[in-house]
Order: structure tokens, then C-alpha cells, then sequence
């Protein structure tokens, strides 16, 4: 029997990787919520508030982002808008090219994985460092993030020691540490070099044109204090309609992605060097990209769009915490990536079809989320949509029998009193592949079909109550 | 979701049995009778019944679903409350059905029985005010809160009702919020990733040495109790009803466990 791609994956997971991912995720899940708990006497009413707002500027998406357009260019900013992920990359290497730039540093953003813009720009020969820590060593690895907030959740130190000798940068030592130190040294160096620094956003707000960045290694503020140029590529979904909304966000956002009331760097970019601002880039471009975002924005999932990238859901999920990132195949794993990544796949959504299957529908992804989005349901849709596109979906059983059966009550009686012949066979060496699956590591218990509805008989009879 | 604030709470009540409690649980639709009749209620079994749909619903097939869900609806027509001795069947019925008939015709006359329907043990608590359970039942145990209750009254009153019966103890556990694992075919279409949540389920719940693994869900509590007896150690598991039938039992001199 074909094989659902993410359970065979778990089934060859190193133990090692599975244990990392596992303390590091459950400890954040502690932390934040302990944070939260301590800090605020009604967590979940700010988490449903916080889905309102970010909900409320969804729908009117299309106001808030000319909105921002216009406050950014009154800052300075030029404002660029990409359709899809080549333009997305176009667009940056037009910027760099006009500029005369040919490296770059970049600290962390989920978009620009999502649109492959290092690859993008190593073909053009441009120079693309990944200044976050963990980034950096996804890119000399040549590997995928497997968390959006901890990239490398799935290494050990040891790992990362090698990878280190590898590139030059020490002998052997897997002392944080020092690989940190390290990692800083060379750091420094790229960040003089570059021309310009690249980033993400984690808001953009609609009334006053601020980007806010958050970081804990202040690597954003690096790439952008001695650049000429600053490109921030932003998803047209990150704006919020104004900077009051930003204290409830932010609040939520560290406490949720990494159990810290606040990030240690929270920077807030108010436009390019100008007489009154005299320091910083003496450019800078915003790009918001689209990228079927707005095919999202007209699914029934457009709820999805409220995300603010914490990880909260992929830390308490517990099938996120066998699986671990690489087994979601896109750049957005875990629960939010099982609803996203197959939307933002567009006419690939068949080869993605099967993520959202990959949950027990327990819903603590919904439980931690910061703004509140209806994880669950929207898995569900898409479960829906899948079967209405006729995707195969391995190990699943088909449901028109059940249908049969759960619509007419005497065939259900006569089942329920008939299932009683499953104790007197062979159960483990029936061809039934579903049945096999559950029996592998699980009994099933002593059939009483039928049992309680004679019992309620019986009373009814005695005491002249009950059913009809 | 439906507003639950709102749903009747009438003494004379349907009683959705379950499929589970059908086919494998008869003891626990028994038990959730004689507590609901304890509690004064005239408990009517509508004897069309068969199941909510969810397995159909969980796997995206919904037509197959709302099939099963048209037919429920007719079989438990009338205003009385419903009242199912599960979590997940009840989640599926106030909130499941308004999503799998989005853009149906007859989706307003669906919501309407979704909205009358109760958990059990939020019924017993929010809809009969009932704040203490008499009685007796001497044993250690572990609540396992279904997660289908997420976001409901149902896993505080449950525990409200356990906690006050006398020489119950309640012991805490590791990583209570987490799955047990079974999550309907997800058990089946993936079975590694279900069997191994619910062996790190099984790890926290030995560790604390209970008498019993409490649910009020016979569907978690059939995974996990399978997964202890294929391992060859294992697990007493009861519904928190059966706990509050022999509860009552004690307090009359008579145990039926």
C-alpha cells in the first residue's frame, strides 16, 4: 500500500534529530507559555484581539497597502511590487545592478527564502551572505531552514563545529560559544564589505510607513548601518493599519516565538538617510511581494494571511515535533506551513495536498496562536479540496461505505450486531490494509455492537422511560 | 463555532450514544444514562442513530460526511438538548457541521440541532448547574483532556466534578496538552507518527504510576489502551462517566468496578 510521504519520513528520522527538535520546542512551549501566563491576565482575549486586528486588515488589504505605499514614499522610500517570485528577484537585482553593487548581506526573512533569492542572486554573481547565525549555516551547508524562527533546530553543535573546520573558520570546537565568536569575526568583515543590506519585515505600518524588524543578534541593524542601499522585501501581508497596533503585536510576538517579552533588537526604520536622519542607507526600496498571496486572499483560507511568523504552532505541534521541518518539503513546515505552503504552491497544490492531512487535528496550533487563526478548520478545507480535485490520498480509506452505512439504521444495526464476527477471525492476517495499520502496534477491543441498545430496550420495557 | 451560551438546558434530553459506544463501549452509554437520570434528566435514545460523520469529515470527504450528518439531524429532531459522552463527536456536531455545510442549503437547519448539542460533562456543570458529584471512588488517576474540548467549558468541568469526589486524586503529568495521537484515520494513514505520539503519550502517563487513564473520550482512550496491551503492559482505562456511576455506586454500598 502506497505510504503517506511525511509518516514514512518520520519512520527514518534520526533519533538525534527527533530529540533535538523535541526538547528544543517543548522548552519554547513552556516558556511562552509561562510568559504569558505571568504576564497578562487574559492571554487568549489579546490573542483573539490581535486575530481581529490583523484579520480587519486583510479585508481591506487593498486600502492599508496603498496606504503604506504612500507613507513610505513620503519617507523617502521607493516602493516596488512583485507579482510573482522572478519579479521579486528581478527587482533586487535591478536595484543592485543600477547601484554597482556586488555583495550583499542579508539578515533573516522568510520571503526571500520563499522566492530562492540567494540562488537567484548567486547567478547573477552577486555575493549573498546570510548574516543570522543560523542562516548563515544553512547557506554554507547548503541546506533548507527547517524552522521558521530556528533555522537549524534540526543540528547539534557537533554539526555546526564540522561545518565550521569545513569553511575554514577554526579547528574543531563545538563550543557555542566560540563558534559564535567565530561566526562574528567573519561576520564583521562581510558586513564592511557589502553595498547593501538586504532584509525582510516583520511589519509594515499603514499610517506612518515604519518597517519594524525584530532580531536577537542585532544583525539587521549591521547590515544596514554601513550599506549604501537597503532592499527590504516585504509580503504584501505584513502591513497593519497603524503604529498603535504594533505594541499588542509585538508583545505577542516574542513571547510566542521565542518566550521573550520583547526580542533583544527591535529596530523601527523610518526611511533612508536624510537631513534630518543622518545616518543609515542612502537608499532604500521596499518590495512587496505578492506571490499568490492574493490568490490566498481570495480562498476560503485567507485567514492563513494573519500570520506573523512566530512558530509558536510549530513548537507545540506534536506531529511537527516527530516530523521536524524538511519533512513539510516547502519553506514554511508545521502546522502553518501545512495550510500555506500548499496554497502558495498554485497549480502545484497536488504535489503539497498531502500536508494538510498530516495532523491529528488536535488543535493546540489554533490554542498558541498569537493571532488566533483557525488552523484546524482551514486543514480541513483543504483536505475537502483535495478530495474535490480527486488527489490520491495513500492509507486513507474511501467513505462511501461509511456513508451507506451511517444513513440507514437498520444496515448500521445490523452491522453493529454482525461486527461481533471480527472476535472469531484471523484480524492481523485479513488483507485489509487500514485494519493492518492499526493493528500493527495496537489490539482492538472485544466487539459489543449492539450491547447498549438492548440494554436500553430492556429498561424501556421496565421502567416505561427512554427511547422512541 | 456556534455560541454554546446559548444552547438548551432542559431536563429531558437526547442522548447520542456514539458509534464508539455502539460498537465497542456499551458500559460507557449505560454509565452516561444512570448519571444523567441521577441528575433528574429523562434521557430519550433515538433509536435511528449512527454516528456524527466525522471519520468522513476528517478525511475531506465531505459529501460522504453530509450525508451522515442529514441523516443524524433528522433522527434527533425536536428542541431538547443533546447530550453525547464525547468531546469529539459534540465538537463535531456545533462546530464541524457549520463548516462542512458551508454554502449548503439546508445548513441554518443543521446548525439548529449543532446547537443544542452538549458534552457531557460540560452539560453536567454549565447546563445542570451541578457543582459537586456525591460519592466515592478510591483510586489514583490521570486526566487526559480530549483535544477536541480545545477552547470549550468541557475539560475544566469535568475536572471540577472529579476533583470533588471523595479519595479520587488527580496526579498531573507531563506535557498534558499534547495528543494522545489517534485523531480519527490519521491512526491509520499515518501510523508512525500516531503510534509515536501516543508511545510519548503512554511515557508520561507511566511515569506517574495511575490506577487509571481517565478521558472523556473513548476514542483516545481506545488508542492509547490498545498501544499499552500491543506493548504487553497494559493500561486500565475508564470514561470519567464510568468514574461518577461508581462513584454514586459507593455511596450506596454497591461498586460495580
Amino acid at each position: 500500500m502506497a505510504k503517506q510521504l511525511i509518516d514514512t519520513y518520520v519512520a527514518e528520522l534520526p533519533p538525534t534529530v527527533q530529540k533535538a527538535v523535541h526538547q528544543s520546542t517543548a522548552a519554547t512551549t513552556e516558556k511562552r507559555y509561562q510568559l504569558l501566563g505571568d504576564d497578562y491576565a487574559d492571554s487568549d482575549g489579546l490573542r483573539k484581539l490581535a486575530g481581529a486586528i490583523r484579520q480587519h486588515t486583510l479585508e481591506y488589504l487593498d486600502t492599508y497597502l496603498a496606504q503604506a505605499e504612500e507613507s513610505l514614499t513620503a519617507r523617502g522610500a521607493k516602493v516596488h511590487y512583485a507579482v510573482t517570485a522572478e519579479d521579486a528577484c528581478q527587482a533586487v537585482t535591478g536595484i543592485l545592478q543600477a547601484a554597482g553593487i556586488t555583495k550583499v548581506v542579508k539578515s533573516k526573512s522568510m520571503v526571500t527564502e520563499e522566492i530562492h533569492l540567494n540562488d537567484y542572486l548567486a547567478n547573477q554573481g552577486i555575493e549573498s551572505i546570510e548574516s543570522d547565525l543560523g542562516e548563515y549555516i544553512v547557506q554554507i551547508d547548503g541546506d533548507h531552514p527547517s524552522h521558521i524562527v530556528r533555522p537549524i533546530i534540526h543540528k547539534t553543535r557537533g554539526d555546526i563545529a564540522r561545518s565550521f573546520e569545513r569553511e575554514g573558520l577554526g579547528d574543531y570546537n563545538d563550543d557555542p560559544e566560540t563558534i559564535t565568536r567565530r561566526a562574528r569575526k567573519f561576520m564583521r568583515g562581510k558586513y564592511l564589505e557589502a553595498g547593501a543590506g538586504i532584509t525582510g519585515a516583520n511589519f509594515v505600518t499603514a499610517d506612518t510607513g515604519r518597517l519594524v524588524l525584530v532580531t536577537n543578534e542585532g544583525n539587521s541593524r549591521f547590515c544596514l548601518a554601513p550599506a549604501k542601499v537597503h532592499i527590504a522585501l516585504v509580503g504584501i501581508e505584513k502591513v497593519v493599519p497603524s503604529d498603535a497596533d504594533l505594541s499588542l503585536l509585538l508583545n505577542l510576538l516574542g513571547r510566542s516565538a521565542t518566550g521573550q517579552q520583547l526580542t533583544v533588537y527591535t529596530e523601527f526604520i523610518n526611511g533612508p538617510r536624510r537631513a534630518d536622519r543622518p545616518s543609515g542607507p542612502e537608499q532604500m526600496h521596499v518590495i512587496f511581494v505578492d506571490n499568490r498571496r492574493t490568490e490566498v486572499l481570495a480562498s476560503d483560507c485567507k485567514e492563513i494571511l494573519r500570520c506573523i511568523r512566530c512558530g509558536a504552532c510549530l513548537n507545540v505541534c506534536p506531529v511537527y515535533r516527530q516530523a521536524s521541518g524538511h519533512a513539510y518539503r516547502s519553506v514554511y513546515p508545521g502546522p502553518v506551513g501545512a495550510v500555506l505552503s500548499p496554497l502558495l504552491a498554485g497549480d502545484k497544490f497536488k504535489e503539497l495536498a498531502d500536508l494538510p492531512k498530516a495532523s491529528s487535528l488536535c488543535g493546540a496550533c489554533n490554542e498558541v496562536c498569537p493571532v488566533d487563526i483557525p488552523i484546524p478548520d482551514l486543514l480541513l478545507r483543504l483536505r475537502n479540496r483535495a478530495h474535490q480535485e480527486h488527489v490520491p490520498s495513500p492509507g486513507t480509506p474511501p467513505m462511501a461505505g461509511f456513508a451507506l452505512l451511517g444513513s440507514h439504521p437498520l444496515i448500521w444495526r445490523s452491522a453493529m450486531t454482525f461486527g461481533a464476527a471480527k472476535d472469531y477471525l484471523p484480524l492481523d492476517r485479513l488483507p485489509v490494509p487500514y485494519l493492518g495499520a492499526w493493528l500493527k502496534t495496537r489490539t482492538l477491543p472485544k466487539w459489543r455492537g449492539g450491547k447498549f441498545r438492548s440494554w436500553m430496550k430492556s429498561r424501556h420495557g421496565r421502567n416505561g422511560g427512554g427511547g422512541k | 463555532m456556534i455560541n454554546l451560551a446559548t444552547r438548551p438546558k432542559g431536563k429531558r434530553v437526547q442522548l447520542m450514544a456514539t458509534c464508539l459506544c455502539d460498537a465497542f463501549y456499551d458500559d460507557v452509554a449505560r454509565a452516561t444514562v444512570e448519571v444523567l437520570e441521577h441528575a433528574g434528566c429523562e434521557v430519550d435514545f433515538p433509536e435511528g442513530q449512527t454516528c456524527c460523520g466525522q471519520p468522513a469529515f476528517n478525511c475531506g470527504q465531505w459529501p460522504a460526511a453530509r450525508k451522515v450528518m442529514r441523516h443524524t439531524a433528522s433522527v434527533f429532531a425536536g428542541d431538547a438538548p443533546i447530550i453525547v459522552p464525547s468531546g469529539s463527536c459534540a465538537a463535531m456536531m456545533f462546530h464541524g457541521s457549520t463548516l462542512e455545510f458551508e454554502g449548503e442549503k439546508d445548513r441554518a437547519a443543521i446548525a439548529q440541532v449543532g446547537a443544542r448539542t452538549w458534552e457531557l460533562g460540560d452539560y453536567l456543570v454549565n447546563g445542570l448547574g451541578i457543582k459537586e458529584w456525591p460519592g466515592e471512588f478510591r483510586a489514583k488517576i490521570a486526566f487526559h483532556r480530549a483535544c477536541h474540548t480545545r477552547g470549550t467549558p468541557s475539560g475544566a468541568a469535568v475536572l471540577q466534578l472529579l476533583q470533588s469526589i471523595q479519595g479520587l486524586e488527580i496526579v498531573p503529568f507531563g506535557e498534558e496538552e499534547q495528543c494522545c495521537g489517534f485523531g480519527g484515520t490519521f491512526s491509520v494513514s499515518f501510523p508512525n507518527v500516531s503510534t509515536a505520539m501516543g508511545d510519548l503519550k503512554l511515557e508520561h502517563l507511566r511515569a506517574v504510576h495511575p490506577d487509571y487513564i481517565v478521558s472523556g473520550d473513548m476514542s483516545c482512550l481506545m488508542h492509547l489502551g490498545g498501544l499499552a496491551e500491543r506493548e504487553g503492559q497494559p493500561l486500565k482505562t475508564l470514561h470519567f462517566v464510568q468514574i461518577l456511576r461508581d462513584a454514586l455506586h459507593q455511596h450506596h454500598g454497591q461498586a460495580t468496578h
